[in-house]
């Protein structure tokens, strides 16, 4: 337990540096966009004085490193700062957004990962035959295919047939039942694209374990397929599977942003496409970094897992 | 515990294989492992399985489970286990016997024991799952048998995971596995070869003395003659999946009829005559009060000093983890030593390789245990050989293929035919006299051979045993010489250096190590080497007691 604990403190700071990091990456990258933010406000017709005027207002007049630290410090302290185009504190933005984003997260999760274990450990069991041929070609076409096609396509086979809903513009006061029914088609779209990639995964790192001493020695006990597969091949597989999950996951909170326009949903990704065209900058920067921290904990939460269910790393002598 | 059901009376074998055929599929061909051997093997007998690395053994063995390997299958004969046929079982019965009736201990305890399971709970999966035990007896059981083996702290023993315990300590934990379900059978696949001598012992007398008093039959698979010589009542000898002998252990051991057997029997008696003291002269290699270790805060080795004189041959010996190969790493300068000096001929070598110049580097040279792994497998022979040459002697064109071809016929494999294959394309005593020629090829001083032979069989490792003496009078090499193997020691040695944690605790030339008196720690190694003798174990365990071997006899000593 002492070892677990020593490791989550030192990932976690490892995790603030990263952060740290990539705060600086995005300011940087932010500040190196062409253009003048005072003047695209304004437009072409501005005078220079209420250009200047507006620029003082911005805080633009002063160094990018005290901008930097201000920034920091606001993000930092939870003052996500104030959008330009829209003129509300980007917190009011960002929140409903990342709630219905995390929602579509987890619920795509609760699909795609119970799935994509399920399949490829009966892949590795039943290697080789119909059933993991057929599941593999599956998957691969699914995941070969745009994610807009795919979800075009549902929309055509279980909206225009009326099962589903194909707009899933949620609000906050929306009831779960409903938000799960209106949620459906993107989170089955979200499955179909990331499970190619555990299921894939999860079927490599059990064959790899089957090659293993310990798993003749079980056949040898004479323990059944299923329970060998289950009991000694999975809690040694557990860590990359662990691992291509918490990737998958940090995709489906960064990159759906296609997916939310297909089904117009009101997702963080949509915010900060939105950000990027209206030259938004804080939106942009404070979504950016949100992002960021999703990966970053997010890996962080699988090698937490991957130590904690290895008792050679737990129970170090 | 529910009651045996036996069909068939008591008298007939427990066992009977006849006309086994079992082919593997090697490249795409399938290549005959096993070509019709018979076996027949009583209640409570044991029989030794013998033969060289590639005889067959393991296969045979476990196709008396009913079991092949992925890639291998049986193709003809029978195989009938207490009167039923195991050839005709389906799937679920073989199950049911596995594990059960018959049960296997592996050659790697450490391998074979689940990583992610406490000990206890492996130990009572096979009860559980074959409905003999309930878990709360199995876990009573297990612990009698923790016990009986001599087990540290029988009641917690099974708490632990298998990286928590050691060696000798995990291969007794997985005989006590294959007796949960008191099965009739138990394979052994050589279940020390992975082990020390010291420790070797423990589980042979463990292994023994559940074999005795459950009366289980058993099957003995080792290449080591001594080690089967303890455990069998009956030696069958295999070669190349032919049975070439069968007979009484003791009769297999006083008079074997056949020449392969012979020449078996006859390794073990190779011993190269000492060569004579040098004195008065500048040694080729001096350790001097060497200390060192990986981390900062624990030393491995501890002021440690031995010389290697020309044309010499010192062998240091020591279990694992006695800073064996710390020292090979000190003298080639991968390890920088915290305290003392290594100087060749009697010039100080800089303690980082970095340092040392080429003529240095030329002059102290390595040969690996594991040849397959010390070749680059992409690399032709011609190559492997010729780098080392070109580097260090500056040879090119004409005259460094001459230099390979004449490295080559040195180490007795015939240039025209070996020149442009591939490792892979060796068997693995030829992988290792390319790794002997890419060390000469250097033209050194002085060779380090790190457990050269020790995965070799015994015939082949006679051979690179020979051509080491012959290279060593043919061009004045000193050697120094890692083993475990004591056979080796006799068969080679000049002098002996033995270690232990990271201390030399005896030195002298052979002839005076091999007479008591001895330091306790020497005494110990030296009799736990098993002799050829059937009667050897018992004698041992009489005469130190059965709690006073293995890792206990070494405790005791500190």
């Amino acid at each position: 337990m002492k070892n677990l604990i020593i490791m989550i403190i030192k990932r976690l700071a490892l995790g603030v540096l990263t952060l740290f990091l990539l705060s600086l990456l995005i300011f940087l990258s932010v500040e190196a966009l062409p253009g003048d933010l005072a003047q695209e406000i304004l437009g072409q017709q501005a005078t220079p004085e209420a250009v200047a005027a507006i620029r003082r207002q911005l805080g633009l007049d002063l160094p990018p490193h005290i901008r930097y630290i201000e920034w920091l410090g606001g993000m930092v302290q939870g003052d996500f700062g104030t959008s330009l185009a829209l003129k509300r504190p980007i917190i009011d933005l960002i929140a409903p957004r990342l709630q219905n984003t995390l929602f579509l997260t987890l619920y795509t999760a609760c699909i795609a990962v119970p799935l994509a274990i399920i399949l490829g450990m009966m892949a590795s069991l039943f290697r080789n035959s119909y059933f993991d041929r057929i599941s593999n070609a599956t998957a691969l076409s699914a995941i070969s295919m745009p994610e807009f096609f795919v979800g075009y396509i549902l929309i055509y086979f279980l909206a225009l047939s009326g099962y589903f809903p194909s707009m899933a513009n949620i609000t906050p006061s929306t009831p779960l039942l409903e938000k799960l029914y209106a949620c459906f088609l993107p989170a089955l779209t979200l499955t179909l694209v990331v499970t190619a990639h555990m299921m894939r995964m999860t079927r490599a790192a059990i064959i790899n374990i089957l090659a293993l001493p310990y798993i003749e020695m079980a056949h040898l006990k004479g323990i059944k397929p299923s329970r060998i597969i289950f009991r000694h091949a999975l809690p040694n597989a557990l860590a990359p599977i662990v691992n291509v999950v918490a990737l998958n996951l940090a995709y489906l909170i960064t990159g759906v942003v296609i997916v939310e326009i297909v089904f117009v949903f009101p997702g963080l990704g949509q915010l900060m496409v939105d950000g990027v065209r209206f030259r938004d900058v804080p939106v942009v920067q404070a979504s950016s970094l949100v992002f960021a921290s999703a990966y970053v904990g997010l890996n962080l939460l699988a090698d937490i897992i991957s130590t904690a269910t290895n008792p050679r790393l737990m129970r170090q002598k | 515990m529910s009651p045996k059901t036996t069909n068939t009376s008591s008298s007939a074998p427990l066992l009977t294989m006849r006309n086994v055929h079992i082919k593997g599929l090697s490249d795409e061909t399938w290549v005959d492992i096993i070509n019709g051997v018979d076996l027949d093997l009583n209640r409570g007998e044991v029989l030794g399985l013998i033969g060289e690395s590639g005889a067959g053994k393991s296969t045979l063995g476990l196709a008396a489970m009913g079991f092949c390997r992925d890639g291998c299958k049986i193709t003809d004969g029978s195989i009938e286990f207490d009167g039923l046929d195991l050839l005709s079982q389906s799937r679920q019965q073989l199950r049911q016997l596995r594990g059960r009736r018959i049960a296997y201990v592996a050659q790697s305890a450490a391998a074979s024991f689940n990583p992610a399971h406490r000990l206890i709970d492996q130990f009572c999966e096979a009860p559980l799952k074959h409905d003999v035990m309930a878990r709360s007896e199995a876990e009573t059981y297990a612990t009698s048998l923790y016990e009986r083996m001599n087990l540290p702290d029988p009641d917690e023993f099974g708490l632990r995971y298998p990286h928590e315990v050691s060696g000798g300590q995990l291969q007794r934990a997985m005989t006590a596995m294959a007796l949960s379900c008191r099965p009739d059978l138990i394979i052994f696949d050589e279940p020390t070869t992975a082990l020390d001598v010291t420790t070797q012992i423990e589980v042979l007398a463990a292994i023994r003395d559940i074999v005795k008093q459950f009366n289980t039959a058993a099957i003995y698979i080792s290449h080591d003659l001594a080690v089967v010589a303890q455990m069998a009542d009956t030696i069958k000898v295999l070669l190349k999946g032919d049975e070439v002998e069968q007979a009484t252990t003791a009769k297999m051991l006083k008079s074997p009829k056949e020449d392969y057997t012979k020449s078996l029997w006859a390794v073990r008696e190779y011993a190269r005559a000492e060569q004579p003291l040098v004195t008065g002269q500048q040694p080729v290699i001096e350790i001097t009060n060497v200390t060192a270790g990986y981390s900062p805060r624990q030393d491995i080795l501890k002021d440690v000093s031995f010389a290697i004189h020309k044309r010499r041959t010192v062998a240091v010996v020591g279990e694992s983890g006695s800073g064996k190969s710390t020292t090979a790493r000190v003298i080639t300068g991968l390890l920088e030593p915290r305290m003392g000096s290594v100087s060749f001929a009697g010039a100080p070598l800089p303690a980082n390789y970095q340092d040392r110049t080429r003529d240095q580097l030329r002059h102290v040279q390595m040969i690996y245990q594991m040849a397959d792994t010390a070749l680059n497998p992409k690399l032709r022979i011609r190559d492997l050989i010729a780098r080392p040459a070109a580097m260090y002697l500056g040879l090119s064109g004409r005259a460094l293929e001459d230099r390979v071809r004449d490295l080559l016929r040195m180490i007795e494999m015939e240039p025209d035919q070996y020149i442009d294959r591939l490792p892979s394309e060796l068997s693995g005593g030829q992988k290792q006299r390319i790794g002997i020629a890419r060390a000469i090829a250097a033209e050194p001083g002085f060779i380090i051979c790190d457990e050269v032979t020790s995965a070799l069989d015994q015939l082949v490792a006679e051979g690179i045993l020979k051509l080491l003496d012959r290279l060593q009078s043919e061009l004045d090499l000193s050697y120094m010489f890692i083993t475990h193997d004591l056979a080796t020691v006799r068969a080679i040695a000049d002098e002996v250096v033995v270690m232990k944690d990271g201390n030399v605790v005896e030195q002298g030339p052979k002839s005076e190590m091999f007479v008591p008196p001895h330091h306790a720690y020497t005494e110990l190694l030296l009799g736990s080497v098993p002799e050829m003798d059937p009667k050897w174990l018992d004698r041992l365990l009489e005469s130190r007691g059965a709690d006073n071997i293995g890792d206990a006899a070494i405790a005791r000593m500190k």
